[in-house]
């Protein structure tokens, strides 16, 4: 291995590289541009990693549903899926809409109408997610000869939520009302929900 | 030492191959490789281009070609050849609207397999933009019944999956269904098409299970008026596989061309940093 | 770090002297990249591809992790979710083409790194330990890569799978038993598919872990140097940053460049279209080929066509792997005191035949099998083996080398004709000119 020699030639500095001493500004400017473009390029590409995380389009395409209410008599109901989740699709009759408007609102402990809940001119018509609030399961009511609970809507079997016939908490520990979707009626008898 | 060691053992491998050459030069002179009736024929024909727009760097669909070119899909390859990777909401890239590519969907003739929700027994329903192209044969075992023995490959990446791939199907439909030559044959009679395939001269073994899907002009009538000869249907439906098998074409290149100009102008600026980090000091 | 003027690190902010004080990490950072690493001031670009080995193995990292959350290593869906991911995931095309391409580019890299050692003497003493781990990382890399070409489970994958998990049965006695065990069955199936997947996933980090041993053996000697001459004082060296952080920013904007034409203009170019056919266990292609930076070691392994005491299957097995584990022993094979072919014109001439050598072995891989090629191959391989193991030992102990440069700094002065090593501040320089 070779001696180190630290004999530097006179009147020199081994790394003159000094942030600029003739002009500041002007010399290190290409250093920052460079730095900052770099920067630039590099949030830049950090886009589609994180958006790759995002839904994909075979999942967002999946992400509307087309319930068909044609078979669906007064009175009746029918489960189907959204977004992977049950959807409970109910056909009021006018006895529970009466019974829905006659609760006063401020008794309850998630406030809303069943006009809030619906659409107008299509009160009879009550379409929600069939997950209760509380901690996810799927209440009994939607279909013929099921627990509907004393408020006549549905009931939760798993901590004894009950919803009434706009679905609206009454009793149980479910915090809020059984979630309504975003939905239009894309004619009198088919509803595009989400 | 290590030297010795090494070398002996150089020497051997060098033996070794030297035996194995030994004996290949025997073979090549013994028996030389005879030429080939693929080779022959590739040699004689080359592989016409399609002249698609999407072809090079600046390559970009052209929409109306793609429209054909699915015409030409459905109405002439789709009895056969699955497309199950494609979408029917992916038709949307050709121009056409959320109303359009429902009616394409619900119109297909093939349905998607389902479940009877009274019986539990096997169904079809209608499709959905959401689906994909359903197959048209359960499985391999159903396509070759029907096709005698032959599987009608899926076409989804079908330009990715040949070498030259669009224009290699270009010229497969639109020109490659010729009568076998005679000169062929007479070099080598073994090339000669035997029962129940066709002579197609751009075909890997030149003997395609395939019948001419292409058979004579007028075949589609193309809904913008251009004139379907068959080397135009041939080049539609090209472009339209280009599609199926690289749909973000477009996009790609046109990152691409960003990308580059930002890497172009990075470089000179950290070329400029270089320089200037360095101006002092001899290297 | 050894030399004695390297700057120490001083904490500049609170925070930064907060964390070295618990634990030394800005300061190992400092003395690793930074300003308290003194690097000889004459390399030339060859000395880039390190740092872009490094980039490149971080690229794989992150697309590999993002692309690891869509992919699904089982049989009957794995091709499927690839083309899910080209169609469906949010810039899925891109991840999977930057992926793939960024693979080759990580070769390209490596292959001119391993040249530029081949060619500057930079396995010999003392850095022979980062040789060493060098060619440790290669191997890894080499499996890595094999495993992960495997995932898309194309023909091409199924088939090379196929075939090199086959060499293995070429080992004598136990061959066939340790292939089934590598497979987990008979031919490669859903239980090869899914330990490849674990496995492909895991070895990117050993590798990272043994580059960091590569990058600490190297700072115990220091950098080499194109003129081979060791490190005599300060003014022989930079502090790494900011002059080769600055030229291996400037390296890595081209090393993007040609990365971005691969994958947005070229992105099948190096890749091989039956791998977009769904892998057919009863269907083999018409010529199995692996990817373009396996092609030379494929082209050694079809070369032994004879059999010779031993069948030629299991001679191209070995020597395939022998013409790796040869590089492991490249420091003692290769005796000469000089460490750059600059300065060794026998051996020089013998150097660019071996590149010329790989090459012409590389096309003949990646040719189909014909007698052509496969003559072509016996002869290449025939240099390659020669090369390392006869000629070297010879010319490195027989050749007299030219003069060496008696420093560093005395070899870039006599490059500029200049009497002092830094260029005048002073406009209007008075120096001879450059």
């Amino acid at each position: 291995m070779a001696t180190l020699d630290h004999a530097v030639p006179p009147g020199e500095d081994p790394a003159p590289y000094h942030e600029a001493e003739d002009d500041p500004r002007r010399r290190d400017f290409i250093n920052i541009a460079a730095v900052a473009w770099a920067g630039v390029g590099g949030a830049i590409v950090v886009l589609p990693l994180i958006n790759q995380m995002s839904p994909s389009a075979d999942v967002l395409a999946q992400s509307t549903t087309e319930v068909d209410l044609s078979k669906i008599e007064a009175g009746q109901g029918v489960v189907t899926s959204f977004r992977k989740q049950p959807l409970f699709v109910r056909h009021l009759t006018p006895k529970e809409i009466t019974e829905a408007n006659a609760v006063p609102v401020s008794e309850l402990r998630d406030p809303q109408t069943l006009a809030e809940r619906t659409k107008p001119g299509k009160e009879n018509w009550l379409i929600t997610l069939g997950v209760c609030t509380h901690l996810g399961c799927i209440p009994l009511g939607i279909h013929e000869g099921e627990n509907r609970g004393q408020f006549g809507g549905y009931f939760c079997p798993c901590h004894g939520s009950q919803y009434d016939t706009a679905a609206r908490i009454r009793k149980g520990p479910a915090p809020k009302n059984l979630a309504v979707p975003p939905y239009t009626f894309s004619s009198d008898t088919t509803v595009t929900v989400g | 030492m290590i030297r010795w060691i090494s070398g002996i053992v150089g020497l051997g491998i060098v033996a070794v191959l030297g035996w194995s050459l030994l004996w290949s030069i025997v073979g090549v002179v013994s028996d030389p490789p005879a030429p080939t009736a693929e080779a022959y024929v590739r040699a004689k024909h080359p592989l016409p281009s399609a002249e698609l727009s999407s072809e090079g760097v600046l390559g970009k669909f052209d929409v109306r070609q793609l429209q054909r070119g699915f015409q030409v899909y459905k109405e002439v390859c789709s009895a056969c050849h699955s497309l199950r990777l494609v979408s029917f909401r992916d038709l949307r890239q050709l121009g056409y609207d959320d109303g359009q590519v429902k009616a394409i969907a619900a119109g297909w003739q093939i349905e998607q397999p389902s479940v009877n929700p009274d019986t539990g027994e096997a169904a079809t329903r209608k499709n959905l933009p959401s689906d994909h192209f359903p197959l048209v044969f359960a499985n391999d075992v159903a396509a070759r019944a029907a096709n005698n023995n032959a599987v009608p490959p899926d076409l989804s990446l079908m330009t990715k999956a040949r070498h030259e791939g669009p224009d290699y199907i270009y010229s497969l439909v639109g020109h490659g269904y010729v009568n076998q030559p005679a000169d062929l044959l007479a070099k080598f009679p073994d090339a000669k098409t035997p029962k129940g395939l066709y002579y197609n001269q751009y075909f890997a073994n030149l003997n395609i299970a395939m019948p001419p899907p292409l058979k004579s002009d007028g075949q589609v009538q193309y809904l913008d008026g251009t004139k379907p000869t068959v080397d135009q249907m041939a080049k539609d439906v090209a472009a339209f596989l280009t599609w199926t098998a690289e749909p973000n074409l477009d996009t790609r290149h046109g990152a691409g061309f960003a990308v580059l100009g930002f890497l172009l102008v990075f470089c000179v600026l950290a070329y400029g940093a270089y320089q200037n980090v360095w101006r002092n000091m001899k290297h | 770090m050894s030399f004695p003027w390297a700057k120490h690190y001083e904490p500049k902010y609170a925070v930064t002297k907060w964390v070295d004080e618990r634990l030394p990490l800005p300061r190992l950072v400092y003395n690793a990249v930074g300003a308290g690493y003194p690097v000889p001031r004459n390399l030339n670009y060859f000395w880039n591809f390190g740092v872009l080995a490094g980039a490149a193995l971080a690229v794989q990292i992150v697309t590999g992790i993002v692309l690891a959350m869509h992919y699904a290593a089982n049989g009957g869906v794995a091709f499927d979710s690839v083309e899910h991911i080209m169609r469906d995931v949010n810039a899925g095309w891109f991840l999977r083409y930057a992926h793939a391409n960024g693979a080759s580019m990580f070769f390209i890299v490596v292959y001119t790194h391993i040249f530029r050692g081949l060619y500057y003497g930079s396995y010999k003493a003392p850095r022979e330990m980062v040789w060493l781990l060098g060619v440790v990382i290669f191997l890894l890399m080499m499996a890595t890569a094999f495993m992960g070409y495997v995932l898309p489970w194309g023909q091409m994958s199924f088939w090379g799978a196929q075939v090199i998990t086959g060499f293995f049965s070429a080992i004598p006695i136990v061959g066939d038993t340790i292939r089934v065990w590598l497979l987990g069955g008979y031919a490669p199936d859903d239980a090869a598919l899914n330990r490849f997947f674990s496995l492909h996933y895991l070895l990117p980090f050993v590798i990272a872990g043994v580059i960091v041993l590569h990058i600490w053996a190297l700072h115990i000697p220091g950098s080499g140097n194109p003129t081979g001459v060791d490190v005599k004082g300060e003014q022989d060296t930079v502090p790494f940053h900011p002059y080769y952080t600055a030229k291996d920013g400037f390296g890595l904007g081209i090393f993007l460049v040609v990365f971005a034409v691969l994958i947005f203009f070229a992105p099948n170019y190096l890749g091989h279209p039956d791998n977009y056919i769904p892998a057919n266990p009863l269907s083999t292609p018409a010529h199995i080929v692996p990817e373009w930076y396996f092609w030379p070691f494929y082209a050694i392994l079809r070369a032994f066509t004879s059999d010779f005491i031993l069948p030629a299957k299991l001679w191209g097995v070995l020597a395939m792997f022998g013409s790796i584990v040869l590089l492991f022993f490249l420091p003692w094979l290769d005796s000469s005191p000089v460490r750059s072919t600059n300065f060794r014109p026998v051996y020089r001439t013998f150097f660019w035949v071996l590149v010329a050598d790989v090459l012409v072995l590389g096309w003949c891989g990646g040719s189909p099998a014909e007698p052509l090629y496969v003559i072509i191959s016996q002869i290449a391989a025939a240099y390659y083996f020669a090369h390392f193991l006869v000629i070297l030992p010879i010319v490195s102990r027989m050749e007299r080398p030219r003069p060496l440069p008696t420093s560093i700094t005395e070899a870039v002065l006599a490059k500029h004709g200049g009497t002092s090593p830094t260029k005048s501040a002073v406009s209007g320089s008075v120096l001879a000119a450059e």
